[in-house]
C-alpha cells in the first residue's frame, strides 16, 4: 500500500515538470510577449523593455524556466502583477473558502444524489425513476452562473432568507484559525457565527453541487442496478434474506466502487472549477482568484494557481484510489 | 470471401432469411440509426437541436428587430427595464435593445462556438490517437504522458488558461474550448484502436498480407469509430455550457454588440433585481440547447453501446 502511493506521488513530478513547461511555454509564444500583453497594444517600446526587464523577460527563455522552475521547488510562485503580494501566500489565503464551498456542495450532492439514485433503482421503470432519470439529464445541462443566478434571484433578491455576498456579515467579527469560517466560529464556540456562515454556504453550496447531484445519482442508479441483476443477489433472495440485509450487505456494498470514483472525480472538479460560482457570490476563493488572474493578465497567479490545483486534482484522485482499496480487497491484492 | 459466397448460392431463399434474422446485415450505422429513430428521447433531442439550426440558419428572417439597434434606450431607467411586452416578447435589456432578437442572433454565435470548437478538439485529437493507435511503441508512450499532462487539470480550468493567453475573441474562445477535448478523443480512439487491433479479422488481414497503411486505415480505424461519436455528441453540450461560461467570464468577444447566450448573462448580474427576464431567457436557451444535445447523446450512446442493447 505504502510502495503504491510513494509511486504514484513520484509520478506527480513529471506530470508537474511538463504542465510547467506548458504553461511557461504558452505564454511566452505569444505576439508581443507578456509584456505587451500586461501593457495593452498601445504600449510604447520603452515601456515594454522596462516592464520586460523587471519580470526579467528579456532573458532567454530556458534561463527563464530554469530561473521559475528554482522557486517553484522551493513554492515560491512570484508576485502577482495586479495584487503585488505573493501568490502562495495568495493561494494559501484563499484556498479555504474554496474547500469549504466544495465540501457544502459535496454534502448536498451526495447526501440527496445517493439517496435518490438508490430510490430510483429500486423503482426501475416508475414514474419515480422516470423522473430521477430525467430530472438528472436537466440537471446536468444547467449552465452553473444561470443556476446561480436565479438561486440568488428568488432565495436573496426577492424573499431576502439568504445572503449571496461574501462568507460572513460584515459586521461580524471571528478570529481567524482555519480560515473556514463553519470550524472557526465553533472554535471561537459563537453559535451566532456558525449559524450565519452556514446561511452564506446554502444556496452556493447548492448552485455548485447540482451538477455533480445529477451525476451520483445517475451513476448510484446504473451501478446499483447493474448488482441487482448480479446471480448473489437472487441467491440471497432465495435463501430468504430480508431486502434490508440484501440492500446493505451485498447490493450496496458491491455497488459503492463506481459511486466512491464519480463522488472522488467531482470533489477533484469541484476544487478547482468554482470559478463560475465563485464570480456569481463574490466568493473570495481559489475560483475567484483565478478568473481575476484571467481578466488581468496576471500571468504569475495563473501559472500558480492552475499549477497547484492541479497537484489538489491529482491528489483527490490518488485518494480515492486508496479508498478504494480500502473498499474492495480484491484491488489491494493486485 | 469466396467460400462463402458459394454457401450462399446453395442455401435456400428460406435459409438467407432466417440468416437475416439471426444476424442483421446491416451495418453496425444503419442499425444504430434505426435504434435512435425508434428512441423518443433522440426523437425530442433531435427535434431541439433542428429547432435552435434553424433558428440560426434564418436568424435574419425570425428576429424581428436588428439584436444591435437601441432605439428603445430611452425606455430604459436604472430602476426599470421593461420586461415582456406585445411589442418586445423577451422584453428590452439594460442597452435599449430588443432581448428576442438577440436570443435569436445569439444561437448563431453559441451554437457556432460550440460545435466547430468541438469539430476541432475532436479532429485533432482523433489524428493524435489515430498516431498512437498505429504506429504504438514510443509515439504511443509519448501521446500518452502528455494527454496525462493535460488531463491532470480540469477541463474548464485549462481552457480559461488558454483563453487568458490568446485574449478577448471568439476565437479565443474556440481554441480554449477545443484544446481540452483533444486527450480525451485521442486516448479514446487510441484505446478503441488497440482493441480492435486484437480481434480476428485484424490478424486474418494481416496474415494475407494486407498493408499496416491500409489495415489501419480501411479496417481498425473505421471499426473504432463508435465510441467517438458518442463521446462526441455527449461532449457537444459541455463545449456550449463551456463555450458561454467563458464568455460570461468575460473572454469572448470585446465588441459589446456581439449577441452571445453566455455573455448576455453576464451583462445582466447587475441588473438582476431590475431585471430578472434578462437572466432568465439566454440562461433557459442555453440549458434547452445543451439538454437538446445530452437527450440526443445519450440515444446516440443507447444505440451504439452493445451492453445497453435490449
Amino acid at each position: 500500500m505504502v510502495k503504491f502511493i510513494v509511486r504514484r506521488l513520484l509520478l506527480l513530478i513529471p506530470i508537474l515538470f511538463g504542465l510547467s513547461l506548458l504553461l511557461f511555454i504558452w505564454v511566452r509564444a505569444l505576439p508581443g510577449g507578456p509584456a505587451t500583453a500586461l501593457l495593452g497594444e498601445k504600449a510604447t517600446p520603452a515601456r515594454i523593455a522596462e516592464v520586460n526587464k523587471s519580470y526579467g523577460f528579456d532573458r532567454p527563455v530556458l534561463t527563464q524556466y530554469l530561473t521559475y522552475m528554482k522557486k517553484v521547488i522551493h513554492l515560491d510562485f512570484g508576485q502577482s502583477i495586479a495584487l503585488r503580494r505573493d501568490v502562495t501566500d495568495e493561494i494559501l489565503r484563499r484556498f479555504p473558502a474554496t474547500i469549504s464551498l466544495a465540501a457544502a456542495a459535496m454534502l448536498f450532492a451526495v447526501g440527496i444524489g445517493v439517496p435518490l439514485g438508490l430510490m430510483a433503482a429500486r423503482r426501475e421503470r416508475t414514474w419515480f425513476d422516470f423522473t430521477a432519470v430525467t430530472a438528472s439529464l436537466v440537471g446536468v445541462s444547467i449552465p452553473v452562473f444561470f443556476l446561480a443566478q436565479i438561486l440568488k434571484y428568488i432565495f436573496a433578491l426577492k424573499f431576502s432568507l439568504l445572503p449571496t455576498i461574501g462568507r460572513l456579515t460584515t459586521t461580524r467579527h471571528l478570529e481567524v484559525h482555519t480560515r473556514i469560517e463553519v470550524i472557526d466560529s465553533i472554535i471561537a464556540w459563537d453559535g451566532g457565527a456558525l449559524w450565519d456562515s452556514i446561511k452564506h454556504l446554502i444556496l452556493p453550496g447548492i448552485a455548485l453541487g447540482t451538477i455533480p447531484l445529477a451525476i451520483i445519482a445517475r451513476i448510484t442508479r446504473a451501478s446499483v442496478l447493474e448488482v441487482l441483476n448480479e446471480d448473489y443477489v437472487r441467491t440471497a433472495r432465495a435463501k430468504g434474506l430480508r431486502t434490508r440485509a440484501i440492500s446493505r450487505g451485498h447490493v450496496l456494498r458491491n455497488a459503492l466502487l463506481p459511486i466512491v470514483t464519480v463522488i472522488g472525480l467531482q470533489t477533484g472538479l469541484l476544487l478547482s472549477g468554482a470559478v463560475l460560482t465563485e464570480q456569481v457570490f463574490t466568493w473570495n476563493g481559489m475560483g475567484s482568484l483565478l478568473a481575476d488572474g484571467v481578466i488581468k493578465k496576471d500571468y504569475p497567479v495563473i501559472q500558480g494557481g492552475v499549477m497547484f490545483l492541479a497537484v489538489v486534482f491529482v491528489l483527490v484522485n490518488l485518494l480515492v484510489d486508496v479508498l478504494y482499496a480500502v473498499i474492495d480487497p480484491r484491488i489491494r491484492v493486485s | 470471401m469466396k467460400l462463402s459466397r458459394k454457401a450462399v448460392l446453395v442455401m435456400t431463399e428460406g435459409d438467407v432469411e432466417d440468416m437475416a434474422e439471426i444476424a442483421p446485415s446491416n451495418s453496425l450505422g444503419r442499425e444504430g440509426l434505426r435504434r435512435i429513430k425508434r428512441n423518443p428521447l433522440a426523437v425530442v433531442g433531435g427535434s431541439v437541436i433542428l429547432f435552435f439550426i434553424l433558428v440560426a440558419i434564418f436568424a435574419p428572417l425570425l428576429a424581428p428587430f436588428d439584436p444591435r439597434s437601441t432605439a428603445w434606450f430611452d425606455q430604459i431607467r436604472p430602476t426599470l427595464i421593461p420586461g415582456p411586452s406585445g411589442a418586445h416578447w423577451f422584453g428590452l435589456d439594460a442597452a435599449g435593445r430588443d432581448e428576442l432578437s438577440r436570443i435569436i442572433y445569439g444561437a448563431r454565435a453559441s451554437l457556432v462556438i460550440g460545435v466547430l470548437s468541438l469539430l476541432i478538439g475532436a479532429f485533432i485529437g482523433a489524428m493524435i490517437g489515430l498516431l498512437a493507435g498505429a504506429f504504438g511503441g514510443w509515439v504511443d508512450s509519448l501521446v500518452m504522458r502528455i494527454t496525462d499532462i493535460m488531463l491532470s487539470v480540469p477541463g474548464l480550468l485549462l481552457a480559461l488558461s488558454i483563453a487568458a493567453v490568446i485574449g478577448q475573441s471568439q476565437t479565443s474562445i474556440i481554441v480554449a474550448v477545443a484544446v481540452p477535448n483533444i486527450p480525451l478523443f485521442a486516448r479514446l480512439l487510441r484505446g478503441s484502436m488497440l482493441g480492435e487491433r486484437q480481434k480476428d479479422y485484424v490478424a486474418s488481414a494481416e496474415s494475407v498480407g494486407v498493408r499496416r497503411r491500409s489495415l489501419v486505415m480501411r479496417h481498425v480505424f473505421p471499426n473504432s469509430l463508435a465510441p467517438m461519436l458518442v463521446q462526441a455528441s455527449l461532449a457537444l453540450s459541455t463545449a456550449i455550457i463551456d463555450a458561454s461560461a467563458l464568455s460570461f467570464l468575460g473572454l469572448g468577444s470585446a465588441d459589446p454588440g456581439v449577441a452571445e447566450w453566455g455573455r448576455m448573462l453576464t451583462d445582466t448580474t447587475r441588473y438582476l433585481r431590475v431585471a430578472p427576464h434578462l437572466a432568465i431567457f439566454p440562461g433557459v436557451a442555453i440549458m434547452i440547447t445543451a439538454l437538446g444535445f445530452n437527450l440526443f447523446g445519450e440515444a446516440v450512446r443507447e444505440a451504439l453501446d452493445p451492453k445497453l442493447r435490449r
